[in-house]
C-alpha cells in the first residue's frame, strides 16, 4: 500500500471524495463519516481534526460499522460509511442489503480503494465483485465515478438523494476528463464522444482508457462513441437503446468481466435490443502484480478495448 | 428514579401510581398474549415460544415506558425501540396495534399476502418500525447507531434494543457491544430475553453464553439481571436506567419461552408452532384466569 503521490496530470479520487464530504460537512451539521479504523486509507484525517465528533470509528468491524450507519441515518444524520472497498462490501454484504437497502436507510457507503488498487497485496484485498453483488440488491443506487470532478459530483449528489447509496471510490490514478457539458445526475450516462459504427460503454479508471481508445480507432476510420456509465443502478437505459444502435458494444470496467456494469448491458441489451458484445474485465481471481500491471495484463486498457472493437467490428462486417 | 411526568403511557388510565402502572401493563400484556396467539393460530404459522417470552418486557416499553406518539412515529425526539430478534412479529405487531400506530382489526391479516404485517418487521411498510429486522445480528448494531446520533446531538431521547439469548451468538452483537461500552452509550438500553432455548436446543448445550452477566460487565456495560415475566421489577429496571448515565445498560430479562400457556412452557418445539383448536381453546382458559 504505497503513499505515493499520483504522477503528474492524473489524480487520486481519494482526494475529490475527502474534499467534497468536509465542504459538505462545512454546510451541514448531518454529514457524519463512519470508518473501520480506516482514516488513513480514507484520507479523513483532516475531517477528523476539523469534526473530532462526527468520526465515527468504530474500528474493525464492518458488519457494526454499516449497522451502525443505518442507525446513524435513523437518527436523523448523513452517514458516509467509508472502508476498503473489499471489506465494506463482502463483510458486510447482509447490513447491506437489509438495513440499508431493504430497510432504504439513508445511508452513503464508500468503496474506498476499490478493484485492483492493492495490486500485490492479491485477491483478499481487491475488490472486483462489488458491483456484481450490489447489484443484485434492489433499492440500492450504485455509482462508479471516473474522475476526481466526477467523484464530487457523486459525493454531492448522494447527500442530496434520500436513500442508500454506494459509491466506488478509486485511488488509482486518472486524468480530469475533458467535458462539454459538466453536468452529474444520478442515472444519467454522458456521451464523453459521438460515433456511430460501435459503442464503448466504460466507468471508473476504464472511461479514459474508452477515450484513448476510441482516438486509435479514428484513426483507423471507426467512429466509436464513448458512454460513461457511471451509474450502474439504476441504469441509463435510453442511452442504452442508443448504444445498441450502433450495432455494437464493448464494456469496459475495473471489475469482473461478468455480472458488474458488462452484465447490466447484456441484461438489457439481450432483451431490448440484441446487439454483439464484448466485456472487458477482470477473468476471475486475479495473481499477485501491481494494479498498473493486472490493468495491462488482461487488456483492462485503451489496446484492449481497441482490440475487442476490432473484433466485434469484423464479426458486425461479416 | 425517573419523575411522573416522564412517565407518558401511550394508552389507557393515566396511571400515576406505580402500582396503578403496573396493573395496566400485566393487563396488557395479557391482551398481547391472546392476540397473538389468535393471529398465529388465524395465520397457521408463527413463533410463539419467543413472542411470549417476550411479551412483557415489550408490553412494559410499549404501554408504560416509551416515550412514543402514534400520530408522529417520526418524531425526531422520539425514544426508539429496536426488535433484534425480528422474528417474535407477533409480540411486537400487538403492541404497536394496542399503542395505536395501526388498526387493531389489522392484525388479522398477519402474514397474509400483501398484508403489512411480514413475517419480519418492515419500517416502509408499517408505522412504528425502525429498523428491518429478521436475520439475527442486525438491529442492535442499528440500535447503537440511533443512539451514537443521540450522543452527537445530547438528545434526550433513550434507545432499547430486544434481543433474543441464542442471537448472542451472532458476531455482530459483540461487535456492537464493544463500541457501545467504548462509546460510553449512556442512552442505551438492551434487554436480553434469556429464555435459554434457541430453535433447536438450549443455548448452553448449542454454544454457551454464560457467564453472560460477566461478558457484558467486561464489554463496559451495566448489567441488571431480572424476572423477565415481572412487570415491577421491568419498570424498576428501565426507569432506574432514565438517570444520566455514561455506560449503557444490558437488562438480562429471565424468561420462560412459551410464558403463559403451560404446554409451550419451555418446549423448544414451540419456537415456531401453530397450536391445534384444543391445544388454542386450551391456551385461552389458561390466559383468562
Amino acid at each position: 500500500m504505497s503513499a505515493a503521490l499520483a504522477p503528474a496530470g492524473l489524480f487520486d479520487c481519494r482526494d475529490a471524495y475527502v474534499r467534497t464530504v468536509q465542504e459538505l460537512a462545512e454546510a451541514d451539521p448531518r454529514i457524519v463519516a463512519v470508518v473501520n479504523d480506516s482514516v488513513g486509507s480514507s484520507k479523513l484525517g483532516t475531517f477528523r481534526d476539523r469534526f473530532p465528533e462526527r468520526l465515527i470509528n468504530v474500528g474493525i468491524a464492518e458488519q457494526n460499522m454499516v449497522g451502525v450507519g443505518a442507525g446513524l441515518a435513523n437518527g436523523g444524520k448523513i452517514p458516509f460509511v467509508s472502508g476498503a472497498g473489499c471489506f465494506l462490501t463482502a463483510r458486510a454484504m447482509e447490513q447491506i442489503k437489509v438495513d440499508c437497502a431493504y430497510s432504504q436507510a439513508n445511508v452513503k457507503l464508500c468503496g474506498i480503494s476499490s478493484g485492483v488498487a492493492y495490486g500485490e497485496l492479491g485477491a483478499t484485498h481487491h475488490s472486483i465483485e462489488d458491483i456484481a453483488w450490489l447489484r443484485a440488491i434492489d433499492k440500492l443506487t450504485l455509482i462508479v465515478p471516473a474522475d476526481p470532478w466526477q467523484t464530487a459530483e457523486a459525493i454531492k449528489a448522494a447527500a442530496a438523494h434520500d436513500g442508500p447509496v454506494y459509491i466506488k471510490v478509486s485511488r488509482m490514478p486518472v486524468p480530469e476528463l475533458v467535458r462539454s457539458d459538466a453536468t452529474f445526475a444520478i442515472g444519467k450516462a454522458e456521451t464523453l464522444r459521438e460515433g456511430d459504427d460501435i459503442a464503448i460503454i466504460a466507468n471508473g479508471t476504464l472511461v479514459h482508457h474508452a477515450l484513448d481508445a476510441a482516438q486509435v480507432l479514428a484513426g483507423e476510420g471507426v467512429a466509436a462513441r464513448v458512454i460513461n456509465m457511471a451509474t450502474v443502478s439504476p441504469i441509463d437505459k435510453a442511452a442504452l437503446a442508443a448504444a445498441a444502435a450502433t450495432g455494437a458494444i464493448v464494456t469496459a470496467e475495473e471489475g469482473l468481466s461478468w455480472g458488474g456494469l458488462g452484465g447490466a448491458v447484456a441484461e438489457y441489451c439481450a432483451q431490448h435490443n440484441p446487439v454483439r458484445m464484448r466485456m472487458i474485465g477482470f477473468p476471475g481471481f486475479a495473481p499477485t502484480g501491481s494494479a498498473k500491471w493486472l490493468m495491462e495484463h488482461y487488456g483492462l486498457s485503451a489496446a484492449g478495448i481497441a482490440s475487442a472493437a476490432r473484433e466485434l467490428l469484423g464479426m458486425k462486417a461479416g | 428514579m425517573v419523575s411522573p411526568e416522564q412517565l407518558r403511557p401511550v394508552e389507557g388510565p393515566d396511571v400515576a401510581t406505580l402500582d396503578a402502572r403496573i396493573a395496566h401493563v400485566r393487563e396488557r400484556a395479557n391482551w398481547m398474549r391472546r392476540r397473538l396467539l389468535a393471529m398465529i393460530v388465524d395465520a397457521g404459522q408463527g413463533h410463539p415460544g419467543g413472542d411470549l417470552s417476550a411479551t412483557d418486557i415489550v408490553a412494559s416499553l410499549y404501554f408504560d415506558i416509551l416515550r412514543i406518539d402514534p400520530a408522529n412515529p417520526s418524531a425526531p425526539n422520539r425514544d426508539r425501540f429496536v426488535m433484534s430478534k425480528g422474528h417474535c412479529t407477533g409480540a411486537l405487531y400487538a403492541a404497536l396495534a394496542g399503542a395505536g400506530f395501526f388498526p387493531e382489526a389489522e392484525l388479522d391479516t398477519y402474514l397474509k399476502p400483501l398484508s403489512r404485517l411480514n413475517g419480519h418487521p418492515n419500517r416502509i411498510y408499517l408505522p412504528g418500525v425502525e429498523t428491518n429486522t429478521g436475520p439475527l445480528g442486525h438491529g442492535f448494531p442499528v440500535g447503537v447507531g440511533i443512539a451514537v446520533a443521540g450522543q452527537i446531538d445530547k438528545s434526550d431521547y433513550r434507545v432499547f434494543v430486544l434481543t433474543g439469548d441464542g442471537e448472542l451468538q451472532e458476531g455482530s452483537m459483540w461487535e456492537a457491544a464493544m463500541f457501545a461500552g467504548h462509546r460510553g452509550l449512556g442512552n442505551l438500553t438492551v434487554v436480553v430475553d434469556r429464555n435459554r432455548l434457541q430453535q433447536g436446543a438450549g443455548t448452553e448445550d448449542t454454544n454457551q453464553l454464560e457467564p453472560l452477566a460477566d461478558k457484558w460487565r467486561a464489554f463496559g456495560w451495566e448489567v441488571v439481571e431480572v424476572d423477565g415475566h415481572d412487570p415491577a421489577l421491568l419498570l424498576a429496571a428501565f426507569d432506574d436506567a432514565a438517570a444520566p448515565r455514561t455506560r449503557p445498560r444490558c437488562i438480562i430479562a429471565n424468561t420462560i419461552k412459551g410464558k403463559g400457556v403451560s404446554f409451550m412452557e419451555n418446549q423448544a418445539g414451540w419456537h415456531h408452532g401453530v397450536p391445534n383448536a384444543e391445544q388454542y381453546a386450551t391456551a385461552l382458559a389458561e390466559l383468562k384466569r
